[in-house]
């Protein structure tokens, strides 16, 4: 079809479609293909060798070999403390937001007054900028005579110490994770209005009970959504930084629980200047994004539901 | 969930008051649905309220109990305060300055690399789509330390230009969000405007674009409010006080010990508030949105 357009075309078309497009082709991507150049592939191949040098930012880099991998994995605590709190955070948030998310979701999907108000209002905190929202919860959260320990109060409580013991600190991270998953809501709800009302009736005819029809239509059908939510939410974990950081201006306060890996590496190239050691866990961070991701996806094909190609 | 109970009754109980008995089981279902819901939409409102009624209370009601949820009397001068107390309209210009340029700046590259790998066939395009897409799973760590090296090199640390310049040059999310539509157009539009002669450049300003309005919309909110929300890239490169963002001066009513909460509540209900207006005036254009990004999971 195109060669047809191309030979009725007036003057200046001389070029084959081919070539023709080509160029076009290139041109309008021309600002991506620098872009990539730029602000990706060089700075990725620059942190890798970085990665291996003693660099400061300002002088030039010395090679030192495996020398920062090694001092991580064998001479840091609070690397180990980051890694473990990063973990922590990621391995009990997720499922839970997962779980939230898809029940929120459900219920809004139930044809009920008020759907847009309700959807609204899980949005809310999702809008109100991070810093906002880290400032408010550590007012809310204040300990004894914060507005979350009044309940306690009037029993007579002193109430939970949130997040200012180490005790608690890290599980009230995830509870504050959870109130901010207005987009994975309206990812599940677009999902579920994506369910055929046919496989409904025929599980009626079936004589499925509401489980039934839970477990075996509506679950299948939304798995791809949790798939994809599975997959952003890993990575965003990993990269946990902005709130725990305006809580805590990055201390760590209490007794490390709240320091983060992206928190860390921060501090080490930004606070401390060691370039070399800050690359060096941001490679280690983004092949560790990479298996987590390679296992999801590999995985995937057994529980993953895709409607539109039947292989599995 | 409604439509399934009305099928099977249709055939099962055609009698009055079979009818009603369902319509009966199905208030009370809806009925439980909310009293499940409204506690959780409480809870979800909770700090927006509690950030509401701080900002209108006196420093003397901060922390007293029981909690006063509506302030006695109401100190509406904390927001003529809060906008005094720091230097706010400069830090909200900055704030504009950055999100508005990164914006537009985002809508060109953008929607050109889009147009590209939806609606011309070259050689290359697959293989720079799966590429882009791919960039996404890299962390921004991983470019974080090489670039700012390389921006302060050039001079830019302390100035808006490593916060704007990026995004006049794509990005992936926004690239796959607009391909993806711009495959939904019909090619025969192209073609058509081909047969008449139009170049490119042409097809993609007057024919792709003006069909691509709601994307479009979805990619200019989106950008907007994370640059409006960015709190990482000001902090790296902006240590100057006169160039902060608002999500930087913030922070200053953290004095020392404690903070003038009502003065930061009422301050954050100033930079929140814009969003939830986009927000709500523009909800269906942020759900197709929200929802766009996650298809094909």
């Amino acid at each position: 079809m195109t060669t047809k357009a191309a030979s009725i075309r007036p003057s200046g078309a001389r070029m084959k479609p081919r070539t023709r497009n080509t160029i076009n082709g290139l041109l309008f991507a021309s600002p991506w293909l620098l872009g990539l150049a730029a602000f990706w592939i060089y700075p990725t191949i620059a942190s890798a060798y970085y990665s291996f040098t003693k660099f400061n930012g300002v002088q030039a880099p010395v090679w030192v070999g495996l020398a920062n991998y090694i001092k991580l994995f064998t001479d840091d605590s609070n690397f180990w403390d980051a890694v473990y709190n990063t973990f922590y955070f990621a391995a009990v948030s997720i499922p839970l937001a997962i779980i939230l998310a898809f029940a929120l979701a459900l219920m809004l999907n139930a044809k009920i007054r008020g759907q847009v108000v309700y959807r609204t209002i899980y949005f809310l905190p999702t809008l109100v900028p991070e810093v906002a929202l880290a400032l408010v919860w550590v007012y809310m959260f204040t300990p004894v005579s914060g507005i979350i320990n009044a309940p306690f109060q009037y029993f007579g409580h002193r109430g939970p110490c949130w997040l200012t013991c180490e005790a608690w600190s890290r599980q009230t991270l995830v509870l504050l994770a959870l109130w901010i998953i207005g987009q994975q809501v309206i990812l599940y709800l677009a999902g579920l209005q994506d369910v055929p009302q046919d496989l409904y009736d025929a599980a009626d005819v079936d004589g499925a009970n509401p489980l039934h029809k839970f477990r075996h239509v509506t679950v299948p059908i939304v798995t791809p959504v949790i798939f994809f939510h599975l997959v952003t939410s890993v990575i965003g974990a990993l990269q946990f930084f902005a709130i725990p950081y305006i809580m805590t201006g990055g201390t760590g306060f209490p007794a490390n629980s709240t320091l983060f890996y992206s928190i860390y590496m921060y501090k080490q190239g930004f606070q401390y200047f060691q370039m070399g050691l800050a690359s060096a866990m941001a490679w280690l961070l983004f092949v560790v994004t990479l298996i987590v991701t390679l296992v999801i996806f590999r995985t995937s094909r057994l529980w993953v539901f895709y409607s539109g190609g039947e292989q599995g | 969930m409604t439509a399934q109970p009305q099928t099977a009754q249709s055939s099962v109980q055609p009698r009055r008051t079979g009818i009603k008995r369902k319509q009966v089981k199905k208030a009370i279902r809806q009925l439980l649905v909310h009293l499940m819901l409204i506690p959780l939409a409480l809870v979800f409102m909770l700090p927006f309220l509690w950030m509401l009624s701080t900002s209108l209370k006196p420093d003397t009601q901060f922390y007293s109990y029981p909690p006063v949820w509506i302030p006695n009397p109401l100190q509406w001068s904390n927001y003529p305060d809060a906008v005094t107390y720091i230097s706010f309209f400069l830090y909200l210009r900055n704030t504009l300055t950055i999100a508005v340029l990164a914006t537009i700046g985002s809508l060109i590259s953008c929607s050109l690399v889009a147009y590209s790998l939806a609606r011309i066939p070259w050689p290359g395009r697959n293989f720079l789509f799966i590429f882009t897409v791919a960039t996404l799973m890299l962390p921004f760590q991983v470019t974080l330390i090489p670039l700012f090296v390389v921006y302060s090199r050039l001079g830019w640390v302390n100035s808006f230009l490593p916060l704007i310049v990026p995004h006049w040059f794509g990005s992936a999310l926004y690239i796959f969000l607009l391909r993806q539509f711009f495959m939904t157009i019909p090619m025969e539009l192209s073609e058509a405007a081909r047969i008449d002669g139009a170049g490119e450049l042409r097809i993609y300003w007057q024919v792709i674009l003006p069909l691509a309005k709601a994307a479009l919309a979805t990619v200019a909110i989106f950008e907007f409010i994370a640059r409006w929300r960015d709190y990482l890239g000001p902090l790296i490169y902006l240590s100057n006080q006169k160039l902060y963002t608002l999500s930087l001066g913030i922070y200053e009513y953290r004095s020392q010990y404690g903070a003038e909460w009502g003065l930061l509540m009422a301050a954050s209900v100033l930079i929140t508030l814009p969003i939830i207006l986009l927000f709500f005036f523009l909800q269906k254009t942020f759900v197709q949105g929200i929802a766009l990004t996650g298809i094909k999971g």
